[in-house]
């Protein structure tokens, strides 16, 4: 039992886990399951004089718990690495710890920012929340996620770059 | 208990994020070629999970556990949802994370993951400048 926690779960146990995040949110703690809110939140926690509307109208002091949770997020990972888990695989590539690869992270880190943003949720508060709640919107959000990689991976094959 | 739940709550989600591997490059890149199933059931059973539990609080438990009233806003389909859900899908695969992996990465060890939550932190401020034109 115990050397199994300590594998990779398999998705039927790692699955309903995450989709049960849903409803201890809500019941615990009164709030929508969502990630991405946090990058609004620090961008206006930071600027507080900032002039702009997508910052101003944002109360992060009443929203303290959107940065509660991602940091409980990242402690929950630690703990899952550190004590859960026999061999700890790595999670990038060897391939990416260079300067081109930082580059291409912060790059595609500014299309994750930016897109969620704009498109008001993630893959956690579209795919998962959003469809769990049977949203129109976060179904149409979460097709434009899958045609958005989809498009990049199809990129990536024509350049052949498809193995990595 | 007070906010110190949210952290606790942040906590479980980032262990099973964690030991579901989703927050693995390695699984995107396989989800995105096709190679396995994984992560199409990972996201399948969660919402599975998730809608019966939406339903069966809307219908018989609308409240907290502390007794406040419960809402769950629906959002807006705009323009926004499909183009910026676009976008963010050209940085899933780029990166192979989505925002909750990002700091799922961090605290797992992964130090560059901190390049990513830079681009997404810039990200969000770029949006933030631009949403009076663009919405």
């Amino acid at each position: 039992m115990w050397q199994s926690i300590l594998q990779p779960w398999p998705w039927y146990v790692s699955g309903p886990l995450i989709g049960l995040s849903v409803p201890l949110l809500l019941l615990f703690g009164g709030r929508n399951l969502g990630v991405s809110s946090s990058f609004r939140h620090i961008c206006a926690a930071l600027l507080p004089k900032s002039p702009l509307a997508e910052l101003r109208s944002y109360d992060w002091r009443k929203e303290a718990w959107s940065l509660l949770f991602v940091a409980g997020l990242a402690a929950g990972a630690f703990l899952a690495t550190r004590l859960l888990s026999a061999q700890p695989a790595p999670l990038l590539p060897p391939s990416i710890h260079t300067v081109t690869g930082a580059l291409r992270l912060l790059g595609g880190g500014i299309l994750i920012g930016f897109g969620t943003r704009w498109a008001s949720g993630c893959t956690s508060g579209h795919s998962i929340m959003g469809l769990s709640n049977l949203q129109l919107a976060s179904l149409a959000a979460t097709l434009s996620f899958f045609a958005g990689g989809l498009t990049a991976a199809w990129i990536h094959w024509l350049l052949g770059m498809g193995g990595r | 208990m007070g906010r110190l739940r949210y952290f606790l709550l942040g906590a479980y989600f980032g262990l099973v994020l964690t030991k579901s591997q989703v927050i693995s490059w390695y699984k995107i890149r396989n989800m995105f070629y096709f190679r396995e199933p994984d992560l199409y059931l990972i996201i399948g059973s969660a919402v599975l999970v998730g809608a019966i539990s939406v339903r069966l609080i809307k219908r018989f438990h609308p409240r907290t556990f502390q007794g406040e009233p419960l809402s769950i806003p629906g959002k807006q389909l705009t323009r926004g949802t499909i183009l910026g859900g676009f976008l963010f899908g050209l940085g899933w695969f780029t990166t192979g994370t989505c925002p909750g992996p990002i700091y799922a990465q961090i605290g797992a060890g992964e130090a560059w993951a901190l390049f990513t939550l830079a681009g997404a932190l810039l990200g969000a401020y770029l949006y933030a400048r631009l949403q009076p034109w663009i919405g």
